[in-house]
């Protein structure tokens, strides 16, 4: 009795995850995955069915593949994949020089300041999103905060251009991000051994050499996580480049929402998401191999 | 370094300059007072044990000498040089950590070699220094491995080899034999020995396990609330021990308070309530006349007996209570007639169960007036 209970305790903990993420991610990207073999046309829902019934019977089988085709033939399509990978990587890259540091130093802080620092990291979150990044954009606008006191000090006698730039989405994403890319480096450097850096002291290393050969190897799986979890959703971010970004340059989540609610193409807009998570996926599993390589090394 | 220690290498230890001398260090954190007042000098070659509970204050003595501490008050010199601003990694000295704090993303071989590569040396001298290591404490073929494809014996050597491959002056060992069982230990223990001799580095072990500190060490420091109270070979600790402490710290025995009825400069004789007879003592002891003295008596050190013997001191009867039989001994828990228990070890000479006393039996117990050790400490 007891066995089989326990059998079904099992079942349901990992059942509800995986009904939830049957209903909520496979079903709507199998969907998603037909609108986008499918054809624009002026109904409701605004695209043609795939499949054509006569009688009860079935008739006949429309796949298109035009929709995927057709990204390749505007350049606007493949210049957005590829500023958004650029942006993306960037950004990473950027969170990793900054977070590293900040997490490290959280890490090694009095036990009863981390709590504080901690907190600080994660204030942020407190205020939405939107919120932050429109009091971003108040602060980089040609008259806005920052331009005042610039002028006001005579540092600058015309305002310089930071909004509708790469800086301000850069500076938006990096900001907004920052904490995905902090908390699991601190969690993986939280748990690191003192006494190997002490080993590593005792055996002649100075401080910069222990922290290269022992504390970032062995915190590689946190910067894989971070990575991970900053890379994935700005490939996709809509939000910070529509608000801060150039006007000529739009990501890839720009264009989606553009295909989807302006030109209400749905198949064209399907299509872009299915490349888009195509385009993910390859570096999903290039991460998840390191991660798997790093837990093995330890 | 003076110019006479080169050539004195067969000159005796004292004439030389101490490989580590300890200054009046005290180390505080905050109210608490880990090592106190503590001055020791460790001479070239020497195993040193730091022997205590929990606390004494021995670990932290340990670090300062690696230099992970900083003494709040005192001097450390280490080969005459005072280590009050020389950071661990430039100290002359290499320590192998309880928890072996091998790196668990390095091979055994790039563990070993990490020290090394520190210093700069050319890759093939490293290669070969870490080879001859690794074959002298026995892991020739485990260079490729990582730390947690090793058994705790094998952990604990590369832990050795890594400490051992900088050729330090000295060697800083905290509780080296603690995470291995008793089997391992005592055969790595002989070990360990061995390659000090080899390579003729001073040792100094961290060890709250008197039987590790009594095979290691020449000399032992026993460490009681951030002092050393006593400083001796193994054997002077144990049949000498020098306060009631170090006494009842090592290895076992049985403690009387009493009163110093004769006070001689060769003998004492000292009345204790808890026995019936005065124990007489063959050394004298510093103390006033009518002072209260403590009493110690090894177990082994005390002789069982059927009849009455002939004599008038150290002397008392009393009922075995219980028989434990060891194998190699026996211990007998000897209840005396005001209730006091005695401990009394018999080496299992024979292999017959004749002449064994029983649960029961009502015995005389007698001892030497070499044996007991009297002291007011």
């Amino acid at each position: 009795m007891a066995a089989r209970g326990l059998r079904l305790g099992r079942l349901l903990v990992i059942g509800v995850p995986m009904g939830w993420l049957l209903l909520f991610f496979l079903a709507p990207f199998l969907i998603d995955f037909k609108i986008s073999l499918s054809e624009v046309r002026l109904a409701i829902p605004p695209y043609a069915p795939l499949l054509e019934w006569a009688d009860g019977k079935l008739v006949a089988l429309h796949l298109h593949l035009t929709n995927y085709r057709y990204l390749f033939t505007d350049s606007l399509y493949v210049s957005a994949y590829g500023y958004s990978l650029k942006v993306a990587a960037v950004s990473t890259v950027l969170c990793l020089l900054l977070g590293y540091p900040m997490a490290l130093g959280i890490a090694r802080a009095e036990p009863a300041r981390r709590n504080l620092l901690l907190m600080l990291v994660i204030l942020p979150f407190w205020t939405s999103f939107l919120l932050r990044v429109y009091a971003w954009m108040g602060l980089l606008r040609n008259n806005g905060l920052i331009n005042n006191l610039l002028l006001w000090a005579g540092v600058i006698d015309t305002p310089i251009q930071m909004m509708q730039t790469d800086f301000a989405v850069y500076l938006g994403i990096v900001y907004s991000y920052l904490p995905f890319m902090i908390l699991p480096l601190y969690t993986n450097l939280e748990k690191h051994d003192g006494t190997l850096l002490e080993a590593a002291a005792d055996l002649g290393a100075k401080p910069l050499a222990a922290f290269l050969r022992v504390t970032l190897p062995l915190s590689v799986p946190g910067i894989l996580a971070g990575a991970l979890l900053v890379f994935i959703p700005v490939v996709g971010e809509y939000v910070i480049p529509t608000l801060l970004g150039r006007p000529d340059q739009l990501m890839i989540g720009r264009v989606l929402s553009d295909e989807f609610f302006a030109n209400r193409d749905w198949p064209v807009a399907s299509a872009v998401a299915m490349l888009m998570l195509l385009l993910l996926v390859a570096p999903i599993v290039a991460f998840q191999r390191l991660q798997n390589n790093a837990s093995e090394a330890r | 370094m003076t110019a006479a220690d080169n050539g004195a290498a067969i000159a005796p230890l004292s004439a030389a300059q101490p490989c580590v001398r300890i200054e009046g260090v005290t180390k505080r954190f905050g109210e608490f007072t880990a090592v106190d007042d503590v001055s020791l000098d460790i001479q070239e070659g020497e195993i040193f044990c730091l022997l205590g509970g929990s606390g004494c204050g021995k670990t932290t003595l340990l670090r300062m000498l690696a230099g992970f501490e900083q003494p709040t008050a005192g001097r450390i010199l280490i080969d005459g040089q005072d280590m009050a601003d020389i950071a661990p990694y430039e100290r002359p000295v290499n320590m192998m950590f309880q928890s072996y704090a091998l790196f668990p993303h390095m091979t055994v071989q790039a563990n070993v070699a990490f020290g090394l590569e520190q210093e700069k040396l050319p890759k093939t001298q490293i290669a070969q220094r870490v080879e001859a290591m690794l074959s002298l404490v026995r892991l020739d073929g485990m260079a490729q491995r990582k730390p947690h494809q090793l058994s705790g014996g094998q952990r604990q050597r590369v832990a050795l080899a890594r400490s051992l491959v900088k050729r330090p002056r000295l060697l800083l060992l905290d509780e080296p034999l603690g995470a291995l069982d008793r089997k391992l230990r005592e055969h790595t223990q002989f070990e360990l020995l061995g390659l000090q001799k080899q390579l003729g580095v001073t040792f100094v072990v961290v060890t709250h396990d008197q039987e590790e500190a009594m095979t290691l060490a020449n000399r032992i420091g026993v460490m009681d609330r951030g002092r050393i109270v006593q400083v001796g070979s193994p054997r002077d600790i144990y049949e000498y021990p020098s306060t009631r402490f170090v006494a009842d710290f090592i290895g076992s025995v049985n403690l009387f308070e009493g009163r110093l009825t004769e006070d001689e400069a060769d003998y004492v004789r000292v009345a204790c309530p808890e026995l019936p007879a005065p124990v007489l003592v063959d050394h004298g002891v510093s103390a006033a006349p009518e002072a209260t003295v403590w009493v110690a008596i090894r177990p082994e050190k005390i002789q069982l007996l059927r009849e009455r013997p002939e004599a008038a001191d150290n002397l008392a009867q009393g009922t075995v209570r219980d028989v434990a039989y060891m194998g190699d001994m026996s211990i007998y828990l000897v209840v005396l007639p005001g209730g006091r228990e005695l401990r009394v070890t018999r080496a299992n000479l024979q292999r017959k169960e004749e002449e064994v006393f029983q649960s029961g039996d009502a015995v005389w117990l007698v001892w030497d007036a070499a044996s007991p050790v009297v002291g007011t400490g």
